[in-house]
């Protein structure tokens, strides 16, 4: 288990999606809320940089002419070929049955337990007075 | 080997003269078509032009009807006439006239030949009228699907035509479209072509767009009985179409989310395709594209007589898998025409692709 | 089955050419500097004028980001309108040794008045000369031409022949005629004369037909399909009306129109060639051998059978060396050149489809 300090959470804005490289993985990194997700900054389909696509819903459907938007903010949508990714999971709506892309677990930590450690702070100083974005890389 | 069965799915019967058709109509409309001398006039769709090699052009075309369909070998052939009808702006007239042409396929073809089913063909420029021909012919059980032409005025899948489609799937009536169209349009994106030969090439392309239309509006999420049977389509372009439409769905689904499934997931058991004319040029293609396209399921034994579409006297084209060929030949049939599966005098003919394996 | 054959070079790089690159002008004001006054004037006036409802605007909103790729937006302008995140984004990304513009969209090849339409084809052949060529030497331009005022077309691929960077001409697929209509004959006349190939791109400008030949569609999930029975159908009427019999040297490209459904339209059209021959004397080959002789195919946007090799027979009936890599860059299919093949290419393969037939097909120019 290793846990990479990513970000700090004053300089990362409610609803922003950024790339950021760590321990040589490029991440998506997406916040909404006090909650952070990371998934692999690489589309599985076609390759494009996910922190380049939108936040989204999926849409259901009772029948032709029915619409309804579900699960608002909780897809990332490609910023190529409009593909849906589920931001919990990296599993992809527009094909179920083959495609994901690999989503780490994040915590949004006070500096102050962070210093305990164990953590990786490769880009992001560490002071006990801020919050942090952790990521397990697993 | 012992003979197999055939259902020829696109017979074409000699077009009724419109002189045939009077008796058929009302007072009104026969002293409109006789006092306007309407009925001088010879109605024949530039798709098909009387004396063209296309419509009249194979070896067996001069046959009388059983004649014909004892040379074919067909058990059960479903007869069509693309009658140039269809093509009048007068909504009423050109009811009252298709209503004819539909009677007189019953009483010339339907009566004195077993081996002959119907379409009740319909213009599809008034859903009203076309439902009322509809529910007029459907306890009739000869008539075994509804027939279109491809090129129309929108394409088919648009809401205004539900109507037509909710009631073909009521009474178990599949719906048929065929080639050949009434001209209201361009025949493509690209324009008006001078030959007739580009015109009925580009034919298999308005067929794709029709594919595309059906599935995109929600036609097999809204009506989960309608079976849909493309006639003289040519099916060669058809693993091109799914793939594209998969992929296409995939990026946006959310702007037509009643599909819930990839498109060629959606048309399996739903739509058919005529095997003739039979485009790839010989057994070694023709096992390509069946590769491409996952298998047999969607095809339909057809003659496409008179029209020009093989040589010789056998339609059936080099490369099919042995193992479906009662299934081609008839046991698809099945499939797609709900009233041919009723039909006792039909199914008993034609096991179904399970049962002949 | 085979596999993919190893040799050294497979490891040199490749030499990319991206047959499909899309420069946007920020504003219709971007062309103001290359036209004369008077036209200035009119676009001020009455603007653009085309055989649709909106003005520059399409009636089928695009699923994502009006069309785009949503990370190719830059600061100021819409996609493609930045040479500078092109660069970073797109040709030092996948290290593009040349690429192709074409320029679609107020270029005036689908505008109704003729001579509007010849000067802003002009006007954005000087864009492409001032503002792209000129300051990124691996970009090549496509002369745009007001392909239904025939006589300006002409005079325009007059202009532009002598400019090496000038790859090739590119007619709207979208023209009032049919493409093998006669009267765009001198057009290929022109092209042939000058050694350039066509360049053949659908555009969702209306022609004033509707997008099938069964009528408008009502969603973008199948207007977006429209795009490939609208290249058939193209390919079809330049075989089928004698236009490459006449102009035997034509050379087309089809961009962004697909490839997979080549053979299948090639098999159908020599199909009933035999039951029509009477009526197309005119013609002296198989109408596939026209397409073998006088067309090449862009890959984008790749198709994507469950079995990716499915997609290797249709290369195979095409030829390998008919097949031409292109991005899309900035639209939302673009395609990746590491992503677009999922099946092993031998290495020459993949040095014909990702620069080789380009290089030989745009001759010195590419
Ligand atoms: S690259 Fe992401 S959807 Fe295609």
């Amino acid at each position: 288990m290793t846990r990479h300090v990513v970000a700090r959470v004053d300089d990362f804005p409610d609803r922003a999606i950024r790339r950021v490289e760590v321990a040589g993985k490029a991440l998506c990194l997406m916040r909404r809320g006090e909650a952070f997700f990371a998934l692999a900054d690489r589309c599985p389909h076609g390759g494009a940089p996910l922190s380049g696509g939108r936040f989204t819903g999926t849409v259901e459907s009772d029948g032709p002419g029915s619409y309804r938007m579900c699960r608002m903010d909780e897809m990332l949508k490609c910023p190529w070929h409009g593909w849906e990714f589920d931001i919990r999971t990296g599993q992809s709506w527009s094909d179920p049955g083959s495609t994901r892309t690999r989503a780490f677990a994040t915590e949004n930590v006070e500096g102050q337990e962070l210093v305990k450690g164990p953590y990786v702070a490769e880009t992001v100083p560490v002071s006990v007075d801020g919050r942090y974005v952790v990521v397990d890389l697993g | 080997m012992t003979r197999l069965p055939r259902i020829d799915v696109d017979f074409h019967v000699p077009q009724a003269p419109m002189a045939d058709l009077l008796g058929y109509l009302d007072t009104y409309f026969r002293q409109q078509v006789t006092d306007r001398e309407i009925h001088t006039q010879p109605f024949r769709l530039s798709s098909y032009p009387a004396n063209s090699p296309l419509t009249c052009g194979a070896v067996l075309a001069d046959r009388p009807v059983p004649e014909a369909l004892d040379a074919l070998g067909s058990d059960i052939a479903i007869a069509s006439d693309l009658h140039g009808v269809v093509s009048l702006h007068n909504p009423d007239m050109r009811a009252a006239l298709m209503s004819a042409v539909n009677d007189h396929l019953a009483a010339t073809w339907l009566d004195t030949d077993p081996r002959l089913r119907g379409s009740i063909y319909v213009s599809m420029e008034d859903a009203d009228l076309a439902v009322a021909e509809i529910e007029r012919l459907a306890p009739d059980p000869r008539f075994v699907q509804v027939l279109v032409l491809a090129a129309q005025e929108a394409p088919h899948g648009q809401r205004r035509f539900w109507p037509i489609w909710e009631a073909a799937a009521r009474h178990g009536l599949t719906l048929a479209i065929h080639a050949g169209g009434v001209f209201r349009l361009a025949p493509s994106v690209a324009g008006w072509p001078a030959y007739q030969f580009e015109d009925y090439v580009i034919q298999s392309q308005t067929f794709e767009n029709i594919l595309v239309s059906l599935i995109g509006e929600g036609v097999f999420q809204k009506f989960p009985d309608l079976r849909v049977v493309f006639l003289e389509s040519g099916f060669a372009w058809l693993p091109m179409t799914l793939w594209r439409m998969d992929k296409t769905w995939r990026g946006t689904r959310q702007e037509v989310p009643w599909l819930d499934r990839p498109p060629s997931e959606i048309i399996r058991d739903r739509v058919f395709v005529s095997l003739i004319p039979c485009d790839p040029p010989g057994p070694d293609e023709v096992r390509q594209v069946l590769t491409h396209l996952g298998g047999t399921d969607m095809l339909l034994y057809a003659s496409d007589h008179p029209h020009r579409q093989f040589d010789g006297h056998d339609p059936l084209p080099e490369g099919l898998p042995e193992a479906d060929l009662p299934a081609i030949l008839a046991g698809n049939a099945l499939r797609a025409y709900p009233r041919l599966a009723a039909d006792p005098a039909v199914s008993r003919l034609a096991p179904r692709k399970q049962e002949a394996v | 089955m085979n596999k993919p054959m190893r040799d050294t070079r497979a490891k040199t790089k490749l030499r990319l050419v991206d047959c499909d690159i899309h420069p946007a002008q920020k504003s219709p004001a971007t062309l103001f500097p290359y036209l004369e006054s008077r036209w200035v004037e009119h676009l001020k006036t009455f603007g653009t004028f085309t055989r649709q409802a909106l003005v520059g605007q399409l009636s089928y909103p695009r699923m994502t980001a009006n069309g785009m790729r949503i990370d190719a937006k830059p600061e100021e302008g819409p996609p493609g309108s930045s040479l500078q995140l092109m660069q970073e984004q797109h040709l030092d990304r996948l290290g593009i040794e040349q690429g192709h513009l074409v320029a679609l969209g107020r270029g005036g090849m689908e505008e109704r008045n003729p001579d509007l339409s010849a000067a802003m084809s002009r006007a954005v052949n000087d864009w492409q000369v001032a503002e792209w060529l000129e300051p990124e030497p691996r970009l090549r331009g496509g002369i745009v031409v007001p392909q239904d005022n025939p006589e300006a077309a002409v005079a325009e691929i007059a202009r532009r022949a002598d400019d090496p960077r000038f790859v090739q001409v590119i007619m709207s697929t979208r023209p009032n005629e049919p493409l093998g209509d006669r009267k765009y004959w001198p057009i290929y006349r022109a092209i042939a004369e000058a050694g350039l190939p066509l360049c053949l791109h659908p555009a969702g400008y209306s022609s004033g037909k509707p997008s099938t030949g069964t009528g408008w569609p009502s969603f973008y999930f199948q207007e977006h399909y429209t795009f490939v029975p609208g290249s058939e159908a193209l390919v079809t009427s330049l075989v089928i009306s004698g236009a490459l019999e006449a102009v035997p040297d034509l050379r087309i490209a089809i961009i962004e129109g697909g490839f997979s459904w080549a053979p299948a339209l090639g098999w159908r059209m020599d199909r009933h060639f035999d039951t029509f021959r009477a009526e197309v004397p005119h013609l002296t080959m198989k109408p596939s051998d026209y397409m073998r002789r006088h067309f090449w195919w862009a890959t984008q946007p790749m198709e994507e059978p469950k079995n990716g090799r499915h997609v290797q027979d249709v290369i195979d009936w095409i030829g390998w060396d008919r097949i031409l890599y292109s991005s899309d860059y900035p639209h939302w299919d673009y395609d990746d050149p590491d992503f677009i093949f999922k099946f092993p290419l031998d290495t020459w393969q993949r040095e014909a489809v990702f620069g080789g037939n380009a290089r030989a097909l745009y001759g010195g120019r590419a």
